[in-house]
């Protein structure tokens, strides 16, 4: 296992973990410690901001990891990101209990105002962390399981899939906007209270969240670079490439993609999951086919393949859009976002984190070689050519 | 007074020609005439009306229904604003004075008796009460007021409501009015009146409600079978409950036919609207494998297209509004497929290979475009209007079709004609079916296999942008008028098959007949949801589609 972490764990990942580690330390004692109005303390609408942009990294890591390694473009994982958000909501709509409009200690608001006699099977469990918090890996893993194993196993590929993963998040979205598939249609779960006993809306709690989802983003971050350095990622990575060849040299291609496509959407469960309690709502609009598009291109501009990439694109893009969408410029934005689409499959098509390597190539292997010869000379023995 | 001086001069200008004398004598004679008849006649019929009308102020419901009857039957002018004021509960009586007022819907009143205006309507005065006995009797009394209205489509729905109420007291008025009719239509929907109301008369002869009941059975729809059923419950000879069960049972068996055609209906005109959208989209992926995801787009600039037309032409040239279309549809034509030309060149044509890039650059195009129509045209619906051979429908047995979809479900069929011919007759169509089947082949045989894609692009392009004239007749002209096609349209093509019209053609109305057959069952929300998880699985057995390419160029 050691030997695992640190051949994943490059130089340049080991600085983003310790970046993100920093950030999901100091925000938040910045946040609770100093005073207010002092000029370095983060104001706590900022923590739940970035408390966001955070798990939405969290979402484009694992885009990234079935796109950028395996080929695989979904245009659907905002479902998995919102059936976990789901997951979590109905936990914390249970734990509002009496405290509702309708102060029923066992219905949520909604089904009192449905008339609904009795909680529905599949709300029964949910009034415990553990479970939810279990359900928010199993439901968008067991849905990516079913619906991987029918679509890799017939061998649906490329835009084919990325389409039929499109179908999929709008089955799901028409299906959460009805009031009797018992998810509050389309109000959605909102108006929470507590989580594990703390109040959401506390400045606490909110830093607490954040170092959470700072926490879940590196775990998200060292498991996608696991897979990736392992032998198993060279194989993701040469179905990418070629995959019928792979399969002619005798690998298990729809295995490999299933394994792969369900860890990333259980990733994406969690996202959705420390995502709602953050911005206090979800809402079947979570499920609309322009999101999961969205989540693709931030993967695209950060870097597809790159992982590091990926989550900065999603700070990066999102952050744009918080600027341009509060400003005079918001009938812009979508000018932007289009805009962005197409330059950066045009004329970035390595995304920002995969331009600045392949600049920075030269000069990493000029480094390299200096550094085996230098090590040579003391060992007294030439350097081996890298050209041969 | 204005009925004296009418007849007078009505008399003398009948008169002209006549000898001095009588020039002379008839306007005298004419006014005697007057004045006897304002002697006679109008007092005694006003007294009865105004009786009639007084009736109102005892509060008593008999009284009441009285009343209802009698002003239904005066034939006065004010009886209808009378009755249905009363409906409304806009007729208000004082007892004290004896007067009964309508309160008109601008907030004025006049007095019923006499029709005169009135400054207000005293404090004391109050709504006649109405229960639900009372309420069938004004229904029937208006239904059968309106039953000899002189406009074809008020009798109708008169005898349609007669039909409904069945109503003992608009017998007499049903079968006068049946006396008079000469319209067809109009005498069947009076005689299915008048059967529904000898039905429910208790005092009518069996051979008589057996012609009925075989006049309802013949109608057939759901009103029908309505009726039947409530009287088969009630106390009516063994004869006629007999032949209602049978005349239920034939009902039902023929309306499950109709709903049957009937959803085949909407489903082939659901299907052609698919079909529209997507055959576009099937031709650009079928030959270059591009995913244009501003497919959509390209459908509402057709339909921004339309609109602008409509414009132009209502202020410039009103007269030409019914040929509105037929000019948008080569403009659309022209515009989409110049803007989807511009896109392949500039865009699409650098990311060949790529497929989930072009995938994306088009989604973000299609922000652009949509976001630039917002800012152009605003955010909200544009209003397209239906020529007048578009609007209206026509009856088929026990279903409505509409002219519009009618319409457009043959303009879908010469759309798919005119670019089957195309594509099997034109040099360009051989290139594409060439480029399609091994675009490397092609080139190789001398083929510009790049020229070959821009003029595709430009023809998919350019039929979104008819199907979008199409679509502006039965959609809503908004920026957001392609979001809503563009993945049933994706379910087409992958349903279907790529590289052949065929398969789209089968996709599009297998999916629409499917949709709606599954709506009544499912709901239209869980029917769709169903269509899709059943493509999905569907994708299972034929990755490729229904009519799938085979050989080696598929897996290139």
């Amino acid at each position: 296992m050691p030997h695992l972490l640190t051949r994943s764990l490059d130089r340049a990942a080991v600085s983003f973990v310790l970046v993100v580690a920093a950030c999901g330390l100091l925000i938040p004692l910045s946040n609770l410690l100093l005073p207010t109005g002092s000029a370095l303390q983060v104001p706590t609408y900022l923590v739940a901001l970035w408390g966001k942009y955070v798990c939405y990294a969290i979402l484009a890591l694992s885009i990234d990891l079935i796109w950028g390694y395996c080929g695989i473009l979904s245009l659907g994982h905002g479902a998995f990101f919102a059936l976990g958000g789901y997951a979590m909501g109905m936990y914390l709509m249970r734990q509002i209990g009496a405290r509702g409009v309708y102060g029923n200690p066992l219905l949520p608001d909604f089904m009192v105002f449905l008339n609904w006699p009795k909680l529905p099977w599949y709300w029964y469990g949910f009034d415990m962390f553990w479970f939810a918090a279990l359900m928010v890996v199993l439901v968008p893993g067991l849905l990516a399981f079913c619906f991987g194993w029918l679509a890799f196993r017939s061998r649906v590929t490329g835009v084919y899939l990325s389409i039929i993963t499109q179908a999929m998040t709008y089955a799901l979205l028409l299906g959460f906007f009805r009031n009797d598939f018992g998810f509050g249609g389309n109000n959605g779960l909102t108006d929470f209270k507590d989580i594990l006993g703390f109040n959401v809306q506390a400045e606490g709690t909110r830093a607490a969240l954040f170092a959470l989802s700072c926490l879940a983003l590196i775990l998200a971050f060292v498991i996608c670079r696991a897979v990736v350095s392992s032998k198993l990622g060279k194989v993701l990575i040469a179905i990418r490439d070629a995959e019928s060849r792979t399969r002619f040299l005798g690998y298990r291609v729809e295995s490999y993609k299933l394994f792969v496509f369900t860890l990333s959407a259980c990733m994406a469960g969690v996202a959705g999951a420390l995502y709602v309690p953050q911005v206090g709502i979800i809402n079947p609009s979570e499920f609309a086919p322009g999101n999961s598009i969205e989540a693709v291109i931030w993967v695209a501009v950060g870097g597809r393949g790159t992982l590091v990439g990926a989550a900065l694109g999603a700070i990066v893009v999102n952050y744009a859009k918080t600027f341009f969408t509060s400003g005079a410029l918001a009938p812009y934005w979508l000018f932007m976002l289009g805009a962005m689409f197409v330059l950066v499959t045009l004329l970035l098509p390595k995304g920002i984190v995969g331009t600045f390597n392949a600049w920075w190539e030269p000069f990493k292997t000029k480094r390299i070689e200096a550094n085996a010869e230098s090590a040579a000379r003391e060992d007294g023995v030439s350097a081996p050519k890298l050209a041969e | 007074m204005i009925g004296e001086g009418g007849n007078a001069a009505l008399s003398s200008s009948s008169c002209r020609g006549c000898p001095v004398s009588a020039i002379f004598l008839a306007p005298l004679r004419a006014l005697i005439l007057a004045i006897a008849l304002i002697a006679v006649a109008v007092p005694a019929f006003a007294a009865s009306f105004e009786e009639s009308v007084a009736k109102f102020t005892t509060d008593d419901f008999s009284d009441t229904e009285e009343a209802i009857g009698e002003i239904a039957a005066s034939g006065n002018p004010l009886a209808f604003p009378i009755i249905s004021a009363l409906q409304d509960e806009r007729l208000m009586f004082d007892a004290d004075t004896k007067k009964v007022y309508i309160k008109q819907s601008d907030g004025k009143a006049i007095d019923a008796a006499t029709g005169a205006a009135v400054d207000a309507i005293p404090d004391s005065a109050s709504a006649v009460n109405l229960n639900n006995r009372l309420r069938r009797a004004v229904d029937a009394a208006l239904g059968g007021l309106t039953l000899l209205s002189p406009d074809l489509s008020t009798r109708l729905s008169a005898a349609q409501s007669v039909f409904k109420s069945h109503e003992e007291t608009a017998l007499p008025t049903v079968e006068s009015a049946l006396a008079k009719e000469t319209n067809r239509s109009a005498k069947d929907a009076l005689a299915e009146a008048r059967a529904a109301i000898l039905l429910f008369k208790s005092d009518a002869s069996e051979a008589d409600k057996l012609a009925a009941v075989g006049t309802i059975r013949a109608r057939g729809d759901q009103d029908a079978l309505a009726l039947l059923n409530e009287i088969s419950g009630g106390d009516q000879p063994a004869s006629v409950t007999k032949a209602a069960k049978s005349a239920i049972a034939s009902i039902q068996s023929s309306l499950a036919v109709w709903s049957g055609v009937q959803n085949a209906w909407y489903g082939l005109s659901l299907g052609s609207v698919l079909l529209l959208a997507a055959i576009g989209l099937a031709i650009t992926f079928g030959v270059m494998g591009v995913i244009n995801m501003a497919h959509g787009e390209m459908v509402m600039l057709g339909a921004y297209t339309t609109f602008v037309v409509q414009e132009v032409i209502r202020t410039r040239y009103p007269a030409l509004f019914d040929y509105s279309l037929l000019i948008a549809v080569p403009l659309a034509f022209l515009v989409a497929g110049a803007i989807g030309v511009v896109i392949e060149r500039t865009i699409i044509r650098f990311l060949y290979g790529r497929p989930l890039e072009t995938l994306l650059a088009t989604w973000g195009l299609s922000l652009i475009l949509q976001q630039a129509v917002r800012t152009a045209f605003g955010p909200t619906n544009r209003e397209v209007g239906n020529p007048s051979w578009m609007s209206g429908a026509f009856e088929l047995g026990q279903i409505t079709i509409t002219y519009n979809r009618l319409w457009i479900l043959c303009f879908t069929m010469a759309v798919f004609a005119i670019l089957l011919a195309m594509l099997r007759y034109t040099a360009l169509g051989l290139e594409m079916r060439a480029v399609t089947q091994n675009r490397r082949m092609a080139a190789s045989m001398g083929i510009a296999t790049s020229r070959v894609d821009a003029l595709t692009f430009g023809l998919g392009s350019g039929i979104a942008g008819i199907a979008g004239v199409a679509l502006s007749q039965i959609d809503n002209v908004s920026p957001n008028l392609g979001q809503s096609y563009i993945i049933d349209s994706f379910m087409v093509v992958v349903f279907g098959g790529v590289g052949n019209l065929w398969g789209t053609l089968v996709g599009a109305f297998t999916l629409g007949i499917a949709n709606k057959f599954l709506e009544p069952v499912a709901g239209a929300v869980l029917g769709k949801i169903a269509i899709l998880v059943l493509i999905i699985l569907f994708i299972q057995k034929r990755p490729r589609g229904l009519f799938a390419l085979k050989g080696r160029a598929v897996e290139a």
